[in-house]
């Protein structure tokens, strides 16, 4: 299962990179007369509505799907990781406060939390990003503070501590990067959420603009297409699904690999 | 218990407040005007002024703030500045929509992803585990909004089985219920197996086997009885997730309900009606949490302890 | 007929695709009514041993060899669901760990209760006028009241008699306790020795037991196996072990108990440590251990000799002089 995913991602990093040189057609020429044809042997996925190839299209949104999937999952871990070590490694009022804050945010949807922060800052593919970044990042705050917490008593930490060093030093050298595994095997999973999120927003409106090849902004211009032209709505969707699976799967695996104690012991 | 209930209860009115805060400034950070909106082109100095106070958007942020909740306290919670009605009336019309999707769609994924949870667990490493983990995986990986309309165009375009939207019926609960409840069913059914294998692991299980119990009167009665604490925890704090679902699917099968008006408000700009949704909506997310939490306490002799 | 006879048994698992070995070569026998007592370090084999005879070593995957006869009937040959009509009615098995054994959403009475339905058919009752009886007899006071109640507002004293009241609600012929004692306080400890002693007296249950506390051997076993290193040195009668210990491991085991009048600092331990399962030496697992070692000791596994009468010893230092 783990090869599965590994081997989908490498084929997403694989297709995002050299989106430009698999194209086989621009993802942007029209062509009126050929718009909304089903697939066939010269357009593999058919075309929309302005007659461009929809598996072009596709092509190219796994380069935005991607970007958009990682910085976002980098947005989140960074505050994540602020948060969530501040609060564990002071404690008592901050540690309550943050606390708070973060299972608040766990709690509500995501897409409620990324459609207000688009309203606030206008659509587009920029903002999208720093939504999706702010509606995950307590997911990590979360981890990283149960990390933090039991890591804190342990004794190379004791140790440290007594060697004099900083309350920086400890928090950034030690208990931080001793922390991350969870959080990497979280991440991963993570992009796959932040990429199924970016394409909501795009669904309702609220993502990337046309003309952009966003899988989002796809599925959402083909809606009206439906039944007409399903294709449209179809492919980058399997595309999308495909992308997430991946994901998923590969930190499924990870999971397996960093964590010992599920092994049976009668 | 009735002490915790009451505390928890309690717990509510500062995280009512919370977020009402966070919700009025974010609206008042949206840029644009919705008296531009209103007014249209072409439209008078006087007229805006007037709208303006009518609206009470000329008053200082705070002093809004205040105006707005104690109206909402006394059960007004404005005017559409769209629609022209009161925003109760449209919050109450819209709720039972939400709600009647809301609770089929947690039906749904209860069921299905307990069981699938369960019949996994029971059987782990074996083809039954496999194909119950990948229906789940799918349900998790599966974005809604296309799994709505991948439904929508078997069913309903191509067998004609369900109707494509709407509200009246049954029927047209069925489609949007299902895409909501896969998505939470395949959360549910990766908690529950993971939670009902650490049983396995318990050594309690050791005296049940001494007992000479049969492993599915040992799953039935205390495994799964144990796995299910865990899984309404988590369950409750998932709430939001599985719900959040049903904020797109509302507009997926046009039917309407609080996230349908959502979004139109947030499209036009209609602050009352973004505001008052958006706080329904979080509170309702936040006392399904509260349910579970009391739920939680109520399963767990050890947690109903705790409280005594 | 023996009561119990196990005859060279062997458990294997597999473990990240290797097979291991962790116990080999353990034969002993008991008769009814008798108390047999198992000593031994941590890891030698002990609860692999209980858990081989109760038929839990196979649902966690082992691979049993060798025979276990109960009442002249070969354990190894049944069925799980035969085994399951015997285990808990006729042998009884008490776990290691009583502060973590019992179910913790459920009341402690029920879960009396369910051990004695799955065996005996009388109504829910019927069942609970019968629990409660057993639960006073084991000296549970106010065994109404505690019927009632959950496992952690027991103690630990009160959780280990509840895990023995399953055990012996059902009237078991034979009774497998690993470790009853060792998670509880000293003084508890006494007094649930003191009720094992009873049991087997008053209600002719045999008992074996597990323990790594050579006093508690002394105080209530007839027999004794001792383990190390998942085989089976030496067994015999209390006397003969206590007076006359024959394997070196069991001398030393021995020389490690203080007395009280023994002279400051003259107290002994065995020399190196307990080699673990999967990387045993070869021959006699103690051989890098024993003072007497020689070069045959180091090659091959000495077999189990009877020695005396009901004696048995696995070391090659008895075999010249028979």
């Amino acid at each position: 299962m783990g090869v599965i995913g590994t081997v989908l991602i490498l084929c997403l990093v694989f297709v995002a990179i050299f989106a430009p040189l698999l194209e086989p057609y621009s993802y942007q020429s029209q062509n009126i007369e050929i718009m909304n044809s089903p697939p066939s042997l010269t357009h593999l996925l058919g075309t929309d509505d302005f007659g461009r190839d929809v598996f072009s299209r596709v092509i190219r949104g796994a380069r935005i799907s991607f970007v958009v999937g990682v910085l976002s999952v980098l947005i989140s871990v960074v505050i994540g990781v602020i948060v969530g070590s501040i609060a564990g490694f002071y404690g008592g009022v901050v540690d309550i406060i943050l606390t708070t804050i973060a299972d608040l945010t766990w709690s509500m949807p995501a897409i409620l939390i990324a459609l207000l922060i688009v309203a606030v800052t206008g659509a587009g593919l920029e903002s999208v990003v720093l939504a999706i970044g702010l509606s995950y990042w307590a997911q990590y705050a979360r981890l990283i503070r149960g990390q933090i917490l039991s890591l804190k008593s342990a004794v190379f930490i004791e140790a440290t501590r007594s060697l004099g060093a900083s309350d920086f030093v400890l928090l950034f050298k030690h208990l931080i990067p001793n922390s991350l595994s969870p959080v990497i095997v979280a991440a991963t999973i993570g992009i796959g959420n932040a990429i199924v999120l970016e394409a909501t927003l795009g669904f309702l409106g609220m993502g990337a603009q046309p003309p952009t090849p966003s899988w989002g902004a796809m599925m959402s211009n083909g809606t009206a297409y439906l039944f007409i032209a399903p294709w449209m709505i179809i492919f980058p969707g399997l595309a999308m699904m495909i992308t997430v699976l991946g994901f998923n799967l590969f930190g499924d695996a990870l999971i397996d690999v960093m964590d010992i104690k599920n092994k049976d012991s009668i | 218990m009735w002490t915790y209930i009451i505390r928890r209860t309690l717990l509510l009115i500062p995280i009512f407040l919370i977020i009402s805060v966070v919700v009025f400034s974010l609206i008042h950070m949206v840029p644009g005007d919705p008296i531009d909106s209103l007014l249209g082109p072409g439209s008078i100095a006087s007229d805006r002024v007037e709208l303006t106070k009518l609206y009470g958007l000329d008053k200082s942020l705070p002093v809004q703030y205040v105006v707005w909740m104690k109206n909402i306290l006394n059960g007004d919670m404005g005017q559409s500045i769209i629609e022209k009605q009161p925003v109760l009336d449209m919050i109450l019309y819209n709720t039972p929509f939400t709600l009647r999707l809301g609770l089929a769609s947690l039906v749904i994924s209860f069921v299905l992803g307990i069981f699938l949870g369960v019949i996994s667990a029971a059987a782990k490493n074996t083809f039954i585990d496999y194909i119950s983990m990948i229906i789940a995986l799918l349900g998790v990986t599966v974005p809604a909004f296309w799994l709505g309309l991948i439904l929508m165009l078997i069913f309903s375009v191509m067998l004609g089985w369900f109707p494509v939207s709407g509200s009246g019926s049954f029927q047209a609960l069925v489609l949007p219920a299902i895409t909501v409840g896969l998505g939470g069913a395949g959360l549910i059914a990766r908690i529950t197996r993971v939670s009902m294998l650490e049983m396995f692991n318990k050594d309690f299980v050791l005296l049940l086997y001494a007992k000479g119990l049969s492993k599915p009167a040992m799953i039935v009665k205390h495994i799964f009885r144990n796995a299910l604490m865990p899984v309404i925890t988590i369950i409750g704090l998932r709430l939001g997730w599985i719900m959040g679902g049903a904020v797109t699917i509302e507009i997926v099968f046009s039917r309407p309900g609080i996230g349908n008006m959502l979004l139109s408000a947030l499209y036009r700009r209609d602050y009352p009606v973004v505001q008052a949704s958006l706080l329904v909506l979080t509170m309702a997310v936040i006392i399904g949490a509260f349910i579970a939490d009391i739920l939680y306490a109520y399963a767990d002799p050890r947690v109903r302890d705790l409280y005594k | 007929m023996s009561f119990l006879k196990v005859k060279d048994l062997q458990v294997e698992f597999r473990v990240d695709k290797k097979m291991i070995k962790p116990i080999e070569g353990v034969s002993f026998q008991m008769q009814k009514g008798e108390v047999l007592g198992m000593v031994g370090e941590t890891g030698s084999g002990k609860s692999l041993t209980a858990h081989a005879i109760v038929g839990l070593s196979t649902l966690a995957g082992g691979v049993i060899g060798g025979s276990i006869k109960f009442e002249g009937q070969d354990l190894l040959s049944l069925s799980e669901k035969e085994m399951q009509s015997i285990r808990g009615a006729q042998i009884a098995f008490i776990p290691q760990n009583p502060m973590t054994s019992l179910d913790p959403v459920y009341r402690v009475g029920d879960q009396i209760i369910e051990a004695l339905r799955q065996h005996v058919k009388i109504s829910k009752r019927e069942a609970k006028l019968q629990v409660i009886e057993v639960m006073a007899r084991l000296n549970i006071p106010n065994p109404e009241r505690v019927f009632h109640q959950y496992p952690h507002q027991l103690s630990g004293g009160l959780k280990q008699r509840i895990v023995i009241a399953i055990g012996v609600c059902t009237n078991p012929k034979l009774l497998v306790a690993d470790e009853p004692t060792t998670a509880l306080d000293v003084t508890v400890q006494a007094q649930i020795i003191r009720l094992f002693k009873e049991m087997t007296v008053e209600r002719g249950i045999s008992l074996f037991l597990i323990t790594h506390d050579l006093g508690v051997i002394a105080q209530v076993c007839d027999k004794v196996a001792v383990m190390y290193a998942g085989n089976m040195v030496e067994f015999g009668s209390i006397e003969a072990l206590f007076k006359n210990p024959r394997h070196p491991y069991t001398k030393a085991l021995l020389d490690c108990i203080p007395t009280i009048g023994m002279a400051k600092g003259s107290l002994s331990a065995i020399y190196g440590s307990v080699p673990s399962s999967g990387v045993y030496p070869s021959g006699c697992r103690y051989h890098p251990r024993c003072p007497y070692a020689d070069e045959q000791c180091r090659k091959t596994m000495p077999p189990l000799l009877e020695v005396e009468v009901e004696n048995w010893v696995a070391c090659y230092k008895y075999y010249g002089k028979k």
